[in-house]
């Protein structure tokens, strides 16, 4: 029996350690520990109701384990045989136990070819990655083809960039293969500025060696062979795991001179980011490694003719990389089975919001929003009513009900006006206001920007300025045609993608939510609920029976009223604590 | 460590450590392999189930067979324990009762190699945890 144990980020942070310790000290208390490996892996996916152990062969998932409940997994599950019921997930909507993963919906849908090894094997061990295949595909390449082949596999597989604007990864090779020089590069972007995205963070944790492996095949492609990983600070688990795994690829020769006893050779090594936004941005990010300021500079030139240092540099994403040694093993027929016409595999996603299952997940190009919101995510949180989802992070948009059975790839998301990006998907319910969504958005923008040109430092804090300004109850209707305009004039006339798709969370939400932008502006209402200066707390009269329990409690003595007599809230003294509302037994008092 | 030398030397390596890996790789596609599941609750570890678990995995092995022992909970037939339930690709699960060791050697004889029924099955009516959605 093999006992897995969550060590992601997520789950470390919440003491997978301690249970690791726990569970093999349990087993060796009772003399099982021959019969029963421990095993720290990558993440699962399911980091909110982490720490998790799974049991293998029979993949009983255990979710919120504690230290403690080491010895109970031990006693119970392995020596008797029984599962623990209380660790099981439970399907939120009918609240039953679920026995294994295969049965669990977070997990039925998924293909997990990018993921393949996260939550399965021990990302420092190297043995175990090579036990799935690893390094078969660099062993074929190095000694059976030649990099024109490798390259005609990749373009014919049409596999696209994951970074975010899916790009035809083996053109992008050929490209750096024709550009004559004595030396070139290849980068893996592992910056992933996203608010909320850990995709590629999982993927370093989970599986280093599959993007050790993949660089190398790119590097033997294009004819370099040094490789650099661009990674943020933030990140001090991947860079540990990347750490260790460059040592152990050296060790056994699959990394350094003469790889697999050809005549290949190939390096890796690591560049620290600052974690700034704009650095993943592939020029920006090629200065930042030079020791410049992280600001983009106009293309052309590209990175595939003058990159790092002016060579012809390969620039792809943790997740693009990922996938190559499988499509080299499995062919370009085989992968190009999976997905759309013109998107071909899987995506990442980082699932968040107000939905069931927050997690990390990987489906089939083409799947529907509707399957990945309410089948994988397990639908709303709360039983709440579905309003919008926003894919892409801040450069994308929100997409609403009618969107729901889109098949999600590259194009299609585009077309329903917003993006792919790098494959954040935040959900949002009922209780969520559009403007303030717009708002926060444009705040890390705001933030983000580099400040080179004048649209995007300029124009985005005019646009968030703008929108605070709405929620305040100061804007009217004009302000809707401006906030447009703007969004535009900043898209037509930056320099790089961060300004180019700034105003996409404004343009979206104004196209799918215009009718709430003009409740803000004209009736200086707002529907969901969130703006504070528009909200209005306000006693039903028919409901009040006079109990005095809300007037008690108001810090600001608002409320006025006789005992069992009708009360009242002075709007101009209230400040909308709320402490009322708790308080009212008879649902008397709602916001308006 | 030592070097990786070449692609045979790497394929000599996985397949080494393949074998470590073994109950792990399985469990990804149970569904392609015999799948032994032992009743192990109260009642069946009263009547034996974990040495009869512990004679599949082992004869399994020695017999060179691709299998999967699990256990499970209790199936709801603790007059007949020890029960096991064996799922052959693509066929449907058979339970048999009242399992010793004599009968377990039957069933990896006459049922898991030649897909023969044997006696000692008793009728499927249940839903067990792992079956449900
Ligand atoms: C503002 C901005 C931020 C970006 N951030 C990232 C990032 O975090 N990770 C990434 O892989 N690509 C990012 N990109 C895209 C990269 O510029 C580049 O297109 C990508 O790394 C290419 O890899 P791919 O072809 O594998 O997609 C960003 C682009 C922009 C404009
Ligand atoms: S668009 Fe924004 S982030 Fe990009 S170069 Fe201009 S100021 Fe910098
Ligand atoms: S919301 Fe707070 S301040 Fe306003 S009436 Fe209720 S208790 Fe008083
Ligand atoms: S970190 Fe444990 S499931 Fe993600």
């Amino acid at each position: 029996m093999h006992l897995l144990v969550c060590g992601g980020t997520g789950c470390h942070a919440s003491e997978s350690d301690a249970i690791l310790w726990n569970l093999r000290d349990e087993l060796e208390a009772k003399g099982l520990s021959d019969k029963v490996q421990v095993i720290l892996t990558g993440c699962f996916g399911f980091c909110e109701k982490g720490p998790i152990v799974k049991v293998m062969p029979d993949n009983t998932f255990y979710v919120q384990v504690k230290p403690d409940d080491a010895q109970a997994i031990v006693e119970e599950h392995i020596i008797k045989g029984r599962k623990i019921t209380r660790l099981l997930y439970h399907d939120p909507k009918t609240k039953e136990p679920v026995g294994d993963s295969k049965h669990m919906g977070f997990f039925k849908k998924q293909l997990r070819i990018v993921l393949r090894n996260c939550g399965f094997i021990n990302p420092e061990n190297i043995d175990e990655y090579i036990a799935r295949d690893g390094y078969e595909a660099l062993g074929q390449v190095l000694s059976e083809m030649t990099p024109e082949q490798v390259i005609e596999i990749i373009k014919d597989s049409g596999h696209r960039g994951r970074g975010g604007a899916g790009f035809p990864t083996g053109f992008k090779w050929e490209i750096a293969r024709r550009n004559k020089s004595d030396e070139k590069y290849v980068v893996c972007n592992a910056d992933e500025g996203d608010p909320g995205a850990f995709m590629d963070r999982s993927v370093l944790e989970g599986d280093p060696h599959s993007v050790l492996e993949a660089m190398t095949i790119c590097g033997y492609s294009i004819g370099a062979s040094k490789g650099l990983i661009y990674v943020r600070a933030e990140y001090p688990l991947a860079i540990h795991r990347l750490q260790v795994a460059i040592r152990q690829a050296h060790e056994y020769g699959l990394l350094g001179k003469n790889i697999l006893g050809t005549d290949f050779s190939f390096d890796i090594s690591l560049r620290l980011g600052a974690g700034a936004f704009v650095c993943g941005e592939e020029t920006a990010l090629i200065h930042s490694m030079e020791g410049h300021r992280g600001e983009p500079t106009i293309k052309p030139p590209f990175p595939a003719e003058s990159g790092y240092r002016g060579k012809p540099t390969n620039v792809n994403n943790v997740e693009t990389f990922a996938s190559i040694p499988v499509i080299i093993l499995k062919g370009a027929e085989w992968y190009k089975r999976i997905g759309t016409e013109k998107s071909k595999g899987t995506k990442v996603f980082a699932l968040a919001g107000k939905i069931n299952n927050v997690g990390l997940i990987e489906v089939p190009m083409g799947t529907t929003l509707r399957e990945v919101i309410f089948e994988i995510g397990g639908g709303i949180r709360n039983g709440k009513k579905f309003k919008a989802v926003q894919t892409g992070g801040p450069s994308g948009g929100c997409l609403t009900e009618k969107h729901l059975d889109v098949p999600i790839d590259f194009d299609n998301l585009v077309a329903a006006g917003s993006m792919m990006g790098s494959g954040g998907m935040i959900v949002m319910d009922e209780d969520d206001c559009m403007v303030s969504v717009a708002k926060y958005f444009l705040d890390f923008t705001v933030e983000e920007s580099c400040g080179k040109c004048s649209p995007c430092r300029i124009g985005n804090k005019r646009l968030y300025e703008l929108l605070n300004h709405i929620c305040e109850g100061k804007g009217n209707v004009s302000d809707l045609d401006r906030l447009r305009n703007m969004s535009l004039v900043i898209k037509d006339t930056s320099l790089c993608g961060l300004g180019q798709t700034s105003p996409n969370p404004v343009l979206s939400t104004l196209d799918n939510f215009m009718d709430e932008y003009i409740a803000h502006v004209r009736d200086k209402k707002c529907p969901a609920g969130k703006c504070k200066d528009l909200m209005e707390y306000y006693i039903i009269p028919e409901n009040c029976v006079g109990c005095t329990a809300c007037a008690r409690v108001c810090p600001v003595n608002a409320i006025s009223g006789e005992r069992k007599e009708i009360h009242y809230i002075n709007p101009e003294v209230c400040i909308k604590c709320g402490a009322c509302m708790e308080k009212c037994k008879f649902d008397a008092i709602i916001i308006r | 460590m030592s070097q990786i030398k070449s692609l045979a030397d790497l394929r000599k390596k996985r397949e080494e450590i393949k074998a470590e890996m073994d109950t792990r790789i399985k469990a990804i596609d149970p569904e392609n392999h015999v799948q032994i599941k032992v009743a192990m609750a109260t009642c069946g570890i009263a009547a034996g189930a974990k040495e009869i678990m512990e004679f599949f995995v082992e004869q399994l092995d020695r017999r060179n067979i691709q299998g999967v022992v699990t256990q499970t909970g209790c199936m709801g037939y603790c007059y007949a324990e020890p029960t096991v339930e064996i799922t052959l690709p693509g066929r449907e699960p058979v339970v048999y009762g009242f399992v010793d060791l004599k009968r377990a050697d039957q069933i990896i004889e006459k049922y898991i190699k030649e897909g023969e029924l044997i006696d000692g099955i008793i009728p499927v009516n249940y839903e067990t945890i792992d079956s449900k959605e």
